[in-house]
Formats: C-alpha cells, structure tokens, sequence
C-alpha cells in the first residue's frame, strides 16, 4: 500500500535532473516508453499529412495557392503535438495531477471564450477562438483532456490513498458535476459532436472508476432521456436534424444534406482494394467532397488508397486502443488507469464516429478522425493524450 | 495479465477495463466489416457512380435536314436567329426567383412581363400554354426574334441579366415557297420532354435534353432522320464544374435532307384553290337549311396514280407553321387549339373524315358484278325506291328507266344501287341473317382499303369505319344502354331513333344496307383513302400506300437513301370491271354529273375522270366530295358543309389541273406554263458540298376572270379574293 506514493519512484519528474541524463539512464524513460503505441501514433499523423495534402492540393481557396500549405501545417501540427508529448511525459501525469484544477479553470474559461465576441464560426459550430496569424484554436478539444483529468483526480483520490474501494456515490456526483459544467457550455456553442465524445468519455472513467453499476446506468438512461428530451424540445438546430434525416435516407436530398454522405461513400467505395493511388482519385481531385481534409479525410484513404490503405488506418488505430487498454489494465493506480480508459473512450469513439459517417453507419456530426484528419488543436490534444498514456506507463510503480 | 497488482484494483474495475476493450475491439470490427462491404463487395457500383459524377456534357446541337420539295425548295429549313433565353436555375438562386431579372429583360424586349413569365415556368397539369416542357435546367428560349440591338444590350449589362444569354442560334424556319403554306403535313418541333428522354434512353437513337423534336407532319415521321446527331463533349470535371481534362469527343452530325414529292407550286395552286372554293361555297345559299354553306373545312389531295406519291395535300382550316418556332405563344396556342379555333392542327386530308356519298359508288358497283351482277345488265332507276315503308330517295339523280352501271355511276342513280343492296341484304338473311353471310358491299369496301390506314408516312392516320354487323353489334353493345335510357317510341326524331336503336340497333336493317350503298349513314372515310382507292382504278388496279417523303439524303450528299413506293394491296376487280368503271367515271365528265363543270376539256388529250359526292351529315349540312384522275394524278377534293361535290369543288379540283397540265379555259395547252404535266420522277440535284439546287419559284396567278382593273387592285391580297 505504501508503494502507491509516486513521488517515491525514481527515474521520472523535472525535480531529478536534465532530461539528456535520463534518457541515457538504463532504466530510461526512452527504454519504457509504449514503442508500438508511439509508432503507430507517428505513422497515423504521417499517413494523414499525405492525406490532408492530397484532399488540399487542388483546393486553391483554401490553401492560398500553395498546395504544400496544409502539407506543411500538418506536419508542423504533428511536430508540435509531439512536442507537447515529450512536455506531457517529462512533466507525469503525477506532477500534472497538482495542476488538474488550474488547468481545469483555465479550460473552462476557454470555452466560456467562445462564446463571448472572441468566438469564430466554422462550418456551423461555433467553437472556435481565432489568435490571429492563421491560428484558431478549438477549446472544446483541452476540455477532453481536462475532464478525464478532473474526474479522474477526484474519482481516484480516496481509492489510491487506500481509504475506500471504489469511489463513493458523494465524489461519483462531484465528479459528475466538473463533467457537466463545460459539456453545457460546449453545447451553447453549438459542438454537439464534442459533447457526445465527452458523454462517452465521462461514461468510460465512470466504468474504469468501479463507480457502482446504478451509476453506469444512471448515465446512460440520462443520455438517452436527454437525447429524447433535446429532440422532443426542438434544441438542436435545424442543420443538426437534418444530418440525422439524412443519415436515415441519404437519397433523400443527394444535393443538399444527403450529398457529404453520399460522396464520401462514393469515394470510398470506388477505391477498391488497392486504391487509385495517391493524387489520382476522381472524387478527391474533383473536390466532391466537401471537408475532405477535416471530418471526411478517411474518404482520401478510401478511395486513394483502396482497402488495405483505409484498412492500414484501421489497424493502426487498432494498435494505439489496444496499447492503451494494456497501459489501463497494467497501471496499479487507479487515477492512471481512469485516465487512460477516458482517453480510450475518446479515441475510440471518435475515430469509430468520424469513419462510421463517412461509411454511412453513423450521422454526420463535425468530429476530426485522430491523428489524420488536419486541425491543430484536436492533433494537440491527441497527441498530448499520448503523452499522458506513456507518462502512466512510464511512471508504473515498480512495486509490482 | 501477470502482472496485476494488489492495490487499488478490485476485480470490478478489472472486469470493466476487459469490457471496455472487448467493446473497442467489436467497434473497429464493425468498421472493418463495413469497409470490406463498401470498397470490396460493393465497390463497381461506387467505381460507376464516380465516374458519372465527373463527367459533364457539352452538346453542340445538330443542325436539322432541312425538308425540300421535288425539285429541291426548301419547305422547311434552319436560319439564324438571336435567341434570348433565361437559365431557370439561375433565375430560382435569385431571391424573388428571377422576376427582377425577367422583368429588366421584358423592358429591353418590349414585351409584357407576365408573358416572359409565363415562357419560363415549367409545364405540368395544371399549367396551360405557354410553358416549358424541356427540361429545367436547360436555357429557356424567351424569344428567337431579338434585334441586335436588344442583344448587345443585354450582353453588354450581363450584370444586370444574371441568368439571361443572348446567342445566335440555328432555329426551324418554314419558309412558305411561292406562298405554299403546306403546314399540316410539314408538322412542327416542340422540346423534348423528360418521358421522351426516359424512353428513347437504351435505343440507337437517344435524345439529349437540347433536342427539338418532331411533333406531328413528316417532321414527326422523318424525325430520326432529320434530327442527325447532336454532338457530345465529355469534360472531366470537379465538384464546381470546372473542367479538369477531356474525357471523349463525339463530333455533332447534322440531319439528312429529306426530298417530298410535295411541288411547292402545285401546293400553292391546291391551297388557293381550296381555300377559294370554301369562299365560293359560302356565297351559295343551302336550300335545305335555307343559310348560306359554312364550308368550316376541308381537304385536297393531288396524288401520283403510279407511285402513291403526294404531289400537294392541304387542309383548311390552317396555321402558320412558323408559330411553333421558339416556343408558342399562349394566344396562339389558344388559337390553334381552343374550342373556337376549329382545329387548324388536324390536317384533314388523313384525319377528316365523313361519309362518301356517291364516291362511294365505285365499290358498290364492284361489290355488285363480284356478287355476280353483270356490269351492263339492265337495273331499274326509279326516282325513289321503297325499303319496308321507308322511302329512299334519288338525291343527286331524276329517273332514267333501265340502265347499266355504268349509266349508274354516271348520272349517280342511288335506286340502283339501293335495289343491289336490298336484294343482297335480303339474300343474306334479312333481318334474320344466315350463318354465314355474304355481306358484299361491305366485303368489297373492306378490300378497298376503307375501315384502316393507308400507311401513309405521316402520324395518327384514322380509320375511318365501314359499318359491317360486326361494328353494328359492337357499337350497340357500347351505346345501347344510353340508347334504351334516351329513346321515346313516339318522342322527336332523335329519341324516335334512339328507340329503334335500343331495340335492334345490333341488327343490320334493310335502310341500313340500302343507305350505305351510296355512301351515307353510318361509314366513313378520309379523302386520302378515297384518293388511294381512285389511283388504283386509274394505275389498274394497285393500291399503293401514299408517301410523302421520296429520298433521304445525308447532309454531306454522299447517301440517297430513296424511299420506293409500297403497295397494299390491290384492288378486288377484274381489268374488264376495271375499264368499265375507268369508262363511267371519264363519262361523269363529258356527259354525267360533272359534265357541266368540264365543259371545253381536252378530254382527247387528257382524258378527265372524275366522281363527284355529296354526303347527308345528321345536324349539319351535306359534305361536298370531288374525286378526279388522269392519266398520271388524282385529285380528290372534300368541303365540309359544302354543298354539293361538283357544285363547290369540281371549277377548284379543274383549275388545278390547269395549272398543272398548263391549260387555259378553253382547253389549250400550253407546255410552257404547265407546271407538271409528268410527275417529277428524277430527285434534285445534289452538288458536291451536300447542298441540294433549287430552282426559283414565283406564287401561283390565277388566270382571271375578272377584270383585269380589279385584277390588280386585289393582286397583292390573293387570298380575300372570290
């Protein structure tokens, strides 16, 4: 029981020295590290920096005549998200525990931002915060982050000291409550799809919690209950219906609503097995699909890369879920391991949602695929969420 | 795992954590599955759908054939006009959905604002003429008829007329040689519509959405050919359209010319004259309803007796063809259409039809030597003939004794031919037929072609009717229950009839048979029929199908595609029945029926025969009919509610063949002015470019018989003249 104070774990932590000694240490930190996980995260962005360009090369009103722009901000993106991933690991997810609250506030009050006058709107959310020089910035994806973390501190405190087994019901709705808050802004924005990422995210830390069966019910009855009511009360907005009719029917208006469907599929069905090869599909090249670089960029893999491409995509999306379900399992600490089932729930969900609208099994709802699709906030976070992974893993307790 | 640790873990998070991986996995899974089936076992499909999504069509329209007379002049061709036409899918992004723009271009046109509205909204059920009928997304012709002017004022403020081009563009023009008109059997061109498009899809011959197409005429009938092939250029394109490469070039094929065997002269002469005799008949004073002839319609037909061709055919009432062009007006629509418009569409000659009359007597008297009468036996002419207390009169005809039927035909004796028929209707079995009936008269009739289409090459042809017991019965069976419901046995004539008609209307009566001999009551034909069957007496015998068209030639002249003349049948006489009646019908002319509207007819050198008819219509007055032939043509005349056949028609039908065979009243011939003496065998000469020589044409002058102060005074407006 005394071996859960991290703090008494060696090898880890600003405090202890420069980074370069410890990476050459024997028990370095680079010798921990999640090898397949960091790789395949790596090939993800790589895969999706070719994608982005392609989707991008021809768009001249985007890309300001440079059809190298978003080729180059990719990468620029993944290399900063790595960064941060080296910053993520170097702090711990320990250290970053201490912080929780105040990087908390401060992503809520980023989020309150949007909708003050600083807010931008982009293809009907409005979620953004323009910086100036090209630069926005997406709030909602730090929130992600910011509640895994706060829950996760709040939900494991008591059961890592060793007081109790599982969190009891006062610090489940407390937890509860610090998830809330920032989903309702979210929702004021409107970022429905954040907001379904982030129902999912609470309900994976609830169940990595050991939170009580009622609970995990509770939830998702709310969720339902809540879906029901938002529909019923006419809150969603009438672009947010229609996705979902056309999700339904896409035949029913081919050129309105149903059209981000119905070429995405077109696309990805035209690739075949093997793909046209990279800058040569019709569908692509002829910009038929709209958002090809953000939401819909699974459909470049489909159709330029055929099904071993898009199935590539897959698989290695596989792979970081499946390391970091190792990572939850093995941690001894429970804040690790909810921390690490919330960022699961996130990838999970989101990757399933992004390439199920683009295959026609989900609706449309403006979420990035991980990793691939182009936005620099959603590859900072990601990114930073694989920071947090390795940090669990690397500061594993020894104990065991 | 092996490594599980003691603390902080209970197995219900242990169990969750396996949960929430196993439920990661099956999503993944499910993605897998789903990409298999869409890019694997469904993949063609989207590969086909890809590839029509990035594929545009530019069409460069065919220029049509044009359709030329027998000696080559052009009756229908193409000119260049400024077309106007609005784009409605630019005009629905606007947000008074373009009625700001229509009414700008209404202003620079100088037309009503509502009627360039009316052009551009779209046709359904509910909305009359004017309309489009094409397809919407396709520029929409406001006017063919804009001025330079007016189109460099649009182009030049293109801003102001989003949606609106104005482009020089090849349009139909009927040009109405030597002042012909010819509009019923040229037909006219209308918008393709998306049913037509739909269902030619998977022929050899598919539309495209420009296409113009033949709507009725030979336009309609030689629409394959004169169409050509409009040519497609398929562009690659992306999501806005632009283009991205050149995909496949199918260059445009203009359509093939189409020879007729119309004369555009003798068609003018045909018109004039017809139109002419109807004014006549309306001068005339109609004893039997005490009004003057209304002569409402009527038809003529100049037909080649060897090869079924149709020199000139002309309907009245008429149109001007040119109408149609650009898009019809609502007030001409209406016009052409309405209720009082008396329906200047229907070409009369092939869809007019009524009861013969006396025309008809050539198959009663065939009907009669085939059932075994000899042609020159001695038939008793009273001046009425007595049927069951019902009285037949002789209409056209006094009493002449005992003659042969020849004399019959000549002076147009009806008891004659009612006794024929009554003796056979009694022989067949009266009111009780036998099992097997003989029904001459209306067996003959059916081998003259009557009851079905001649097989000319223009659409919607009628039947007519030969009312056999077959058609007797099935008539009753459709109208005896309004029949039995309206007939009084001692109400006014019509219930009177309607009782007799409830009770034994299927039955074949004896003043049926006797009526129908003669050609009245209840058969009808159409003067095309009646010219078919007067040729084949004149050419011995062969009933050919009347055509119009003579040869398709490819627009580069390299293909003469003739079209030969066909045969459908012959007719049900021997050559000696058929010189006897070719004898009668030349003796209505020198000493019959028709004699006094032939005096002074080299009758020696063309030799004239001809049969003249007037047919009762119930509630209407009489049907004047005029059939004639010569050696080469036969010209048959028909005047609703005319008159009598020689009286209204027969000076028409002889001015024609004036004309034609260039004589003067007194029957002098003069070669020179003869317009075609012989039927124009040889086709036009074709250059080496494809173009076809035309000669020059003037408008037909009547020799007159007015003098010659009035004669000038009335030149310029032939048409009022009578």
């Amino acid at each position: 029981m005394a071996g859960t104070n991290g703090f008494s774990v060696s090898g880890y932590g600003p405090q202890r020295g420069g980074l370069w000694s410890q990476l050459s240490a024997r028990d370095s930190v680079l010798r921990k590290l999640d090898w397949p996980l960091l790789l395949s995260a790596i090939a993800l962005s790589l895969v999706g920096t070719l994608l982005v360009w392609s989707a991008t090369r021809n768009r001249t009103a985007l890309n300001q005549g440079d059809p190298y722009y978003f080729f180059f901000r990719h990468a620029l993106n993944t290399g900063i998200g790595i960064v941060l991933m080296i910053g993520t690991i170097w702090l711990g997810h320990r250290t970053l525990r201490g912080a929780v609250p105040v990087l908390y506030g401060l992503s809520v009050v980023l989020v309150l931002l949007v909708l003050t006058p600083l807010g931008a709107t982009i293809n009907g959310a409005h979620a953004w915060i323009v910086i100036g020089g090209g630069f926005s910035l997406q709030p909602s994806e730090f929130v992600k982050i910011t509640i895994i973390l706060a829950m996760a501190m709040l939900l494991a405190a008591r059961v890592d000291a060793g007081d109790q087994q599982h969190p009891d019901h006062r610090t489940v709705a407390k937890s509860l409550g610090f998830a809330v808050l920032p989903m309702v802004i979210v929702m004021l924005m409107p970022d429905l799809g954040s907001v379904m990422v982030m129902a999912v995210i609470v309900l994976g830390v609830l169940l990595a919690s050991g939170a009580s069966n009622r609970w995990i019910l509770g939830l998702i009855g709310a969720g339902v209950i809540g879906a029901v009511t938002v529909t019923a009360l006419g809150l969603l907005d009438e672009y947010q219906i229609n996705r979902f009719a056309a999700f339904a029917n896409p035949e029913l208006d081919p050129a309105g609503v149903g059209y981000n469907t119905n070429q995405a599929r077109i696309a990805i069905g035209s690739g075949g097995l093997t793909g046209t090869g990279l800058f040569k599909g019709s569908q692509t090249t002829g910009q038929f699909v709209p958002e090809q670089q953000t939401d819909f960029v699974f459909t470049v893999a489909g159709e330029e890369l055929g099904f071993l491409g898009a199935g590539l995509i897959l698989l290695l999306l596989g792979v970081v879920l499946w390391r970091a379900c190792r990572i939850a399992r093995e941690t001894t600490e429970l804040y690790g391991t909810i921390v690490a089932a919330g960022i699961i729930a996130w990838f999970a969900f989101q990757a399933f949602e992004n390439i199920g609208m683009t295959l026609g099994i989900m609706p449309v709802a403006g979420l990035p695929l991980p990793f691939v699709s182009y936005g620099g906030t959603s590859m900072f976070a990601v990114w930073i969420a694989i920071g947090l992974l390795q940090s669990i893993r690397v500061q594993r307790p020894i104990t065991a | 795992m092996s490594n599980i640790p003691e603390t902080g873990r209970t197995p219900r998070v242990q169990i969750r954590l396996v949960v929430i991986q196993v439920l990661v996995f099956s999503l993944f899974l499910t993605l897998g599955g789903r990409l298999w089936y869409i890019q694997i076992r469904n993949g063609q499909e989207y590969t086909d759908e890809a590839k029509n999504n990035h594929v545009q069509q530019v069409v460069q329209p065919a220029v049509r054939g044009s359709i030329l007379d027998a000696r080559g002049i052009p009756l229908a061709d193409n000119e260049t006009r400024l077309v106007v036409s609005a784009s409605r899918t630019e005009l629905m992004k606007m947000k008074d959905d373009g009625k700001g723009v229509l009414t700008r271009l209404a202003g620079v046109l100088g037309m009503k604002p509502k009627d360039v509205m009316d052009k551009v909204r779209l046709c359904d059920a509910k909305t009359p003429q004017p309309c489009w009928n094409g397809s919407p997304y396709q520029p929409i012709p406001v006017t063919d008829e804009a001025t330079t002017q007016q189109a460099l004022q649009i182009r030049e403020r293109a801003e102001h007329f989003p949606g609106i081009t104005a482009e020089p563009t090849a349009v139909r023009r009927y040009t109405g040689p030597g002042e012909s008109n010819t509009a019923q059997v040229l037909g006219y061109l209308s918008p393709v519509t998306d049913e037509e498009i739909t269902k030619a899809k998977d022929t050899d011959s598919p539309f495209l959405r420009s296409d113009q197409v033949g709507r009725s005429g030979i336009e309609r009938t030689y629409d394959k050919e004169l169409r050509g092939k409009a040519g497609v250029t398929r562009y690659e394109v992306d999501n806005l359209g632009r283009v991205i490469g050149q995909a496949a070039k199918d260059e445009a094929q203009p359509g093939a010319n189409l020879v007729t065997s119309i004369d555009a002269r003798v068609q003018g002469v045909a018109e004039y004259e017809l139109s002419k005799a109807m004014k006549a008949a309306r001068q005339e004073l109609d004893r039997n309803t005490g009004e003057k002839y209304k002569a409402d319609a009527g038809a003529v037909v100049v037909m080649e007796n060897k090869t079924g061709r149709i020199v000139s055919m002309a309907s009245q009432p008429t149109y001007d063809p040119n109408s149609w062009v650009g898009g019809i007006s609502g007030k001409d629509y209406a016009k052409l259409t309405g209720k009082d418009s008396n329906y200047p569409l229907l070409n009369r000659a092939i869809q007019g039809q009524a009861a013969p009359g006396s025309i008809f007597k050539v198959v009663s008297s065939t009907a009669a030597v085939n059932a075994g009468y000899p042609f020159n036996g001695g038939y008793p002419c009273p001046s009425s003939y007595s049927v069951g207390g019902q009285v037949f009169k002789n209409f056209e005809s006094k009493g002449y004794g005992s003659i042969n039927l020849g004399r019959a035909l000549e002076v147009s004796c009806d008891t004659v031919f009612y006794g024929l028929a009554h003796r056979e209707w009694q022989k067949d079995g009266g009111i009780k037929p036998k099992k097997h009936t003989n029904d001459w008269f209306y067996k003959t009739a059916h081998q003259f072609g009557l009851g079905k289409e001649t097989g000319i090459d223009l659409p919607n042809e009628v039947r007519g009717r030969v009312p056999d017991r077959q058609w007797k019965q099935s008539f009753w069976e459709a109208n005896k229950d309004s029949w039995c419901k309206q007939g009084k046995k001692n109400g006014d004539y019509v219930e009177k009839i309607a009782y007799e008609n409830c009770l034994e209307g299927n039955r074949m009566r004896a003043g049926d048979s006797v009526n129908y001999s003669i050609g009245q009551g209840d058969i009808l034909v159409t003067p095309i029929q009646m010219a078919t069957i007067y040729s084949a007496i004149a050419n011995g015998g062969t009933l050919y199908n009347p055509t119009i068209g003579k040869a398709v030639i490819s627009a580069d002249g390299k293909s003469v595609q003739e079209i030969k003349p066909k045969s459908h049948g012959k007719l049900p006489m021997d050559a000696r029945t058929r010189s006897q009646i070719d004898k009668a019908l030349a003796g209505v002319t020198t000493r019959g029926s028709a004699a006094w509207r032939f005096g002074g007819w080299p009758q020696d050198e063309i030799p004239m025969h001809a049969k003249t008819g007037t047919a009762e219509v119930y509630g209407k007055q009489t049907t004047s009919w005029f059939v004639s032939y010569t050696e080469d043509y036969t010209i048959i005349m028909t005047i609703a509610q005319g008159g009598t056949g020689s009286g209204a028609s027969g000076p028409a039908v002889r001015k024609i063949y004036e004309a034609m065979y260039g004589l003067d009243e007194k029957g002098g011939q003069d070669l020179k002015k003869a317009l075609l003496p012989k039927p124009q065998t040889a086709l036009p000469k074709i250059e080496r470019d494809g173009s076809i020589e035309a000669p020059e044409i003037e408008p037909y002058k009547p020799a007159e018989e007015e003098p010659p102060a009035e004669d000038q005074q009335l030149a310029g407006a032939p048409a009022r003249r009578d």
